[in-house]
């Protein structure tokens, strides 16, 4: 596979899992206005799920490398973000929500960690 | 540019510009995994930069849009287009989880929780100095970028 091609499947990848985070997140984020950032918390989550399943899905199957860029590297990085999760714990200590801002951090990690395992598990059971 | 009465997140062209900045953001993430590769269950150095830089930039921008005052449609297609599409899509938790889980899978314990440790620790502070740095960023920066209604 070409450098370009390679670099054109994440490209794909990765602006439709930025759009597809950018209406998910607004749309939870407007049905939960609790203050807690809900939307960017279950689209993190979604997409470790996501990632476990497709990491499981190619490591017992014979798909090929552009399935891993396309999908893995592209739609589940795009669609995941750090940098709105770390932002929005910041905001909430800046708002002095200290205990909640951390209870953010941590069960993002938390959750997201599970995910992956999860979605690894379902594919190993499956397939392996 | 944007169809009133309509949120941001159900304007087809937000929505594409949130989309061309993920890909940028994306494919400037993939870049820095081809400098710096690592195996799995080693320290994922590409994934622990992007994700420090991306939040010290994030942080940075959405201060100072915050900062023009009552956001103006030019100052939301500057955050959307570089914070949620590009710096979004450079900064990744699926990689994340994925690398703590691959060091964890490894019994490499300590590695994963230092990592992720490091990850938390260290992005916060970055988001924070990003933050800090906003607040003292002129309007004037980046020509008329940040510029808000009352900016001259």
């Amino acid at each position: 596979m070409t450098g370009l091609l390679a670099a054109v499947l994440v490209g794909v990848g990765g602006g439709l899992g930025a759009a597809a985070r950018f209406w998910a997140a607004d749309t939870l984020k407007a049905r939960r206005p609790d203050g807690f950032p809900w939307g960017t918390w279950i689209v993190n989550a979604l997409g470790a799920l996501l990632i476990g399943l497709v990491t499981g899905w190619l490591a017992f199957s014979d798909a090929g490398e552009h399935w891993h860029l396309l999908l893995a590297i592209g739609v589940c990085g795009g669609f995941t973000t750090f940098s709105t999760a770390i932002v929005e714990t910041v905001t909430m200590m800046r708002g002095g929500r200290h205990a909640a801002a951390v209870g953010h951090a941590l069960s993002t990690l938390a959750v997201s960690w599970a995910a992956v395992v999860a979605g690894f598990a379902l594919m190993a059971a499956l397939l392996g | 540019m944007t169809t009133p009465g309509r949120p941001p997140h159900q304007d087809l062209r937000l929505v594409t510009l949130v989309a061309a900045g993920g890909a940028v953001g994306s494919v400037a993430r993939y870049l820095v995994s081809l400098v710096l590769p690592h195996e799995s269950g080693e320290w994922p150095w590409s994934t622990f930069a992007v994700n420090l830089a991306g939040a010290f930039l994030l942080g940075w921008l959405l201060e100072a849009v915050a900062r023009r005052g009552p956001e103006t449609p030019r100052l939301r297609r500057v955050r959307l287009f570089f914070g949620t599409g590009m710096l979004g899509g450079f900064t990744t938790y699926s990689s994340l989880a994925l690398d703590i889980t691959q060091l964890t899978g490894d019994g490499t314990w300590p590695a994963a929780l230092g990592y992720a440790g490091a990850t938390l620790l260290l992005g916060t502070l970055a988001a924070l100095l990003g933050v800090l740095l906003g607040a003292r960023t002129p309007p004037s920066t980046f020509g008329r970028l940040l510029r808000g209604r009352d900016d001259r």
